[in-house]
């Protein structure tokens, strides 16, 4: 929103015989050129798109990895491109830094100007005021020097700066539009300081609680946790919390049934491992802070509880399990491995479904809410994987599992209702399900800058009003004594005005001069 | 009354007010026809032609006010009570409306009666495709919709569209205007092409610093307190921040030398597309953006994100 009064900085063309200092100042002059601001700001535009089109990592990884699989040819090129991450790629960035460079080049050697410009008086009248496009022009008797104080009175009634010359009277306002227009170049700087503050200290954790269980912050406890490049775990606020009860509301009936709402997690926390205990019902929307964290309830699912005996009668595993919701039925896949089972590991991989219906030959959950709850499972024993760090919790490794297959041959699958306990094949053991819980999946983070950014935003729209709305304005008044229509002791008096604002309305203009022209007028006749 | 009569009330509301916009347009057809054989010099202030286009904008007015009960009553009619722009149909029933208001607020100060029969045709339009295929009934909104930022957020995004769709407009007429030879009819009686590119500006002008405050200040807020941050580079993200950097560039162009008229022209209808594409490519295509509101909200498989 350059507006240099059409004076755009044209860049040299280049010459083949430059030192190295010219060649910097030409390069300097070509960035910081208006056209090359334009140029970048559309590029920037451009290189937007496929972060939209392609899957981002930081966004949605399970549908990158979907879209992997799928284009095996394509994949290697657009990582090669870092379209699997446009908004950290050094095109990206590369872009958004010159684009700075570009904004900085602008904004230095306009405050200058705008500091000289703040300072100067009003320029002097032009000779000829006919010339400018919105003119006029009278005769009267007064004398000359009457005719300038009432002008330069009158103008600074209407907030002119206002100077008087010997046959003149020089006024200019408006002097805000400038203004506004660096402080909006400067806002956008500043909202990317508030941005890579977030993106360096900050951090965006997740993490699944079962109802009734707790978690304190502390990156051990941390499902996922993404820090920013310069984030210190020591940093991390001594918080801890229970979930002590989850509440939702099931629609029945209507056009969007089968949709949850009203979500409460009502959690008991303290802020301290000293502090008093305090409750909060989280609520989307409504996240609770503590300190400079802040915590989101982002999700919500089922907890088979399920206990695992072995093949000596012993309890190999026992308590409620995180089932992952894979539609908006909450039919939900999860894995119980037990691998400390005698005589042979166990583990079940399957389906919960919390309404269970069979749908066209398939079983499947018809409804989110708990009306038929039925678990659904197969048995895998053998060689369970390692166990080692790194492994989800959420994935069973099947490579070296053997499936445990029922007499005919066929896969052993368990199909449960709460209460039931199923003895497995082979003696491996037993399997009952004790019930369901439910978790949440809260999201912790903390973005510092965001007031920063904030700040800079609001500023940058304070800045583009004034870079908009305010109308530099410049009016002259000349006396003249004319030989000719004049008659003797008659003055001549010239009112000019110069618009400055771009697409400003002529119609505004034209009436304010005939306002002023009308009030000198005025007060002759009044005297 | 009930949900459903409220309901039924909206309904109709927009089948009356879409029979008064035709009316509107019919009338505004009859005084352009008029205007036809007349020299595009010449003013018509009385008679007819004029009359026919007084009714115009007088049944246009007429339209809007049931445009308005409509919006009203299908607010009325879920429940909760809520804004009426939950899903696309509400948006454009919204956005439509927002377009005649500006229209009407906007005709003295710009005399803009030109647009007459342009706005009424193009809301015509968008109200039959929004009644035929983006009509669904009322249902309650996703969790995260339930903020007070829904109004704030979604009514700022609804003017500026409106605001730049009407800049568009003109941006259109502008380029139109400038390919034609005609001596008479519509094109040459529009505002000379000077006026026309400081309408369009103007309302360019007004649009951006709205759409600043929709989409990188109520946005992010509202971002920040249901989805845990406050720029995701949700796809509906990205291209509001395309619209944005495109108009940017249009205020910025035209500012610098030689860039009005034409090429700002082309630049705002860029702009312009850029912002229809958000609202209607992004809800249909893309499945991962958090802003879709055609379908239901799919939820993403193995991940926890179900509300």
């Amino acid at each position: 929103m350059s507006d240099t009064g059409g004076r755009d900085r044209q860049a040299p063309a280049m010459t083949s015989d430059m030192t190295a200092r010219e060649l910097g100042r030409w390069a300097w002059r070509q960035l910081t050129s208006m056209r090359t601001a334009l140029v970048l700001l559309l590029l920037l535009a451009l290189a937007s798109i496929p972060g939209s089109v392609v899957p981002q990592e930081d966004v949605d990884s399970i549908g990158v990895s979907r879209w992997k699989d799928a284009h095996p040819k394509l994949t290697p090129v657009y990582e090669r491109l870092d379209l699997f991450s446009v908004y950290d790629s050094p095109w990206f960035s590369a872009i958004y830094l010159l684009l700075m460079v570009s904004l900085v080049g602008c904004i230095l050697p306009r405050t200058a100007v705008y500091w000289r410009a703040l300072r100067s008086r009003p320029p002097t009248a032009p000779r000829n005021l006919s010339r400018l496009p919105e003119h006029a022009t009278y005769t009267t008797s007064d004398a000359d020097g009457d005719v300038l104080e009432r002008a330069a009175t009158e103008l600074r009634r209407r907030r002119y700066r206002v100077v008087v010359g010997d046959d003149f009277v020089s006024a200019e306002k408006g002097y805000l539009r400038e203004a506004g227009n660096l402080v909006f170049h400067i806002s956008v700087l500043v909202v990317l300081v508030g941005f890579a503050i977030g993106g360096l200290f900050g951090f965006k954790g997740g993490v699944i609680v079962i109802e009734g269980q707790g978690f304190s912050n502390d990156l051990t406890q941390y499902d996922d946790f993404v820090p920013g490049s310069l984030f210190n775990a020591e940093d991390l606020e001594p918080f801890n919390f229970t979930v002590d009860d989850f509440e939702l509301e099931w629609l029945t009936e209507g056009p969007r049934a089968g949709m949850a709402r009203n979500f409460v997690s009502t959690l008991d926390y303290q802020e301290t491992p000293a502090a008093p205990m305090k409750s909060y019902d989280l609520r989307v929307n409504h996240p609770l802070k503590i300190g400079s964290t802040e915590v989101f309830l982002i999700g919500h699912g089922y907890a088979p509880v399920i206990t695992v005996r072995d093949g000596n009668g012993d309890v190999a595993r026992s308590g409620p399990v995180i089932f992952l919701p894979t539609d908006t039925t909450f039919q939900s896949f999860g894995v119980v491995p037990a691998k400390d089972a005698q005589p042979a590991p166990i583990a079940l991989e399957g389906e919960f479904f919390p309404t269970f219906a069979l749908g066209d030959g398939m079983p499947r959950s018809i409804f989110g809410d708990l009306g038929d709850p039925l678990l659904s499972m197969f048995v895998y024993t053998g060689d369970l994987g390692s166990g080692a760090a790194g492994e989800s919790v959420y994935v069973l490794d099947k490579t070296d599992a053997d499936q445990v297959m029922k007499a005919d041959g066929q896969p052993f699958r368990l199909d449960m209702r709460e209460g039931d306990t199923v003895e497995l094949p082979d003696g491996l053991g037993t399997v009952t399900f004790e019930g369901v819980e439910r978790w949440n999946k809260v999201q912790i983070s903390r973005t510092p800058g965001k007031l920063v950014a904030l700040t800079g935003v609001v500023l940058a729209l304070v800045g583009l009003l004034g870079s908009l709305y305010v109308r530099p304005r410049r009016v002259w008044v000349r006396t003249r004594h004319s030989d000719d229509g004049a008659g003797v002791g008659e003055t001549v008096v010239d009112l000019g005005a110069l618009d400055r604002s771009n697409g400003g309305d002529p119609e505004r203009g034209e009436q304010e001069l005939a306002a002023i022209m009308g009030s000198l007028q005025h007060r002759r006749d009044a005297k | 009354m009930t949900n459903e009569s409220w309901e039924l009330l909206s309904n109709r509301a927009v089948a009356a007010c879409g029979a008064v916009y035709f009316l509107a347009l019919l009338a505004h057809l009859v005084q352009w026809a008029g205007l036809r054989s007349l020299p595009a010099e010449e003013q018509v202030t009385s008679g007819r032609v004029a009359m026919a286009g007084r009714l115009g904008v007088l049944l246009t007015v007429l339209a809007a006010g049931i445009h308005f009960v409509s919006l009203v009553a299908r607010g009325l009619a879920a429940d909760p009570v809520r804004v009426p722009w939950g899903n696309m149909y509400e948006f454009t029933l919204a956005g439509t409306f927002m377009v005649v208001l500006l229209y009407l607020v906007f005709m003295r100060r710009f005399r803009l009666e030109w647009m007459g029969p342009v706005v009424v045709g193009l809301v015509l339009t968008l109200l039959m495709v929004a009644v035929i295929w983006l009509y669904e009934p009322v249902a309650p909104l996703t969790e995260a919709l339930y903020s007070y930022w829904l109004v704030i957020h979604v009514v700022s995004a609804i003017i500026a569209t409106a605001a730049f769709t009407l800049g568009g407009i003109c941006s259109v007429l502008y380029l139109l205007k400038e390919r034609s030879k005609a001596e008479r009819g519509y094109l040459a009686r529009l505002p000379d092409l000077v006026s026309l590119d400081r309408v369009s500006y103007r309302m360019h002008a007004f649009a951006f610093p709205v759409w600043t405050f929709a989409v990188l200040i109520t946005g992010p807020i509202w971002a920040h307190e249901a989805w845990a941050s406050y720029w995701n580079w949700d796809p509906k993200e990205v291209w509001a921040f395309i619209t944005w950097v495109v108009y940017a560039a249009y205020l910025h162009a035209r500012a610098t030398a030689g860039w009005k008229g034409r090429n700002a022209a082309i630049v705002a209808l860029v702009g312009l597309a850029t912002l229809w594409f958000n609202f209607i490519g992004i809800n249909y295509f893309s499945s991962t953006s958090q802003h879709s509101y055609a379908a239901p909200a799919e939820i993403e498989p193995t991940s926890a994100k179900v509300m």
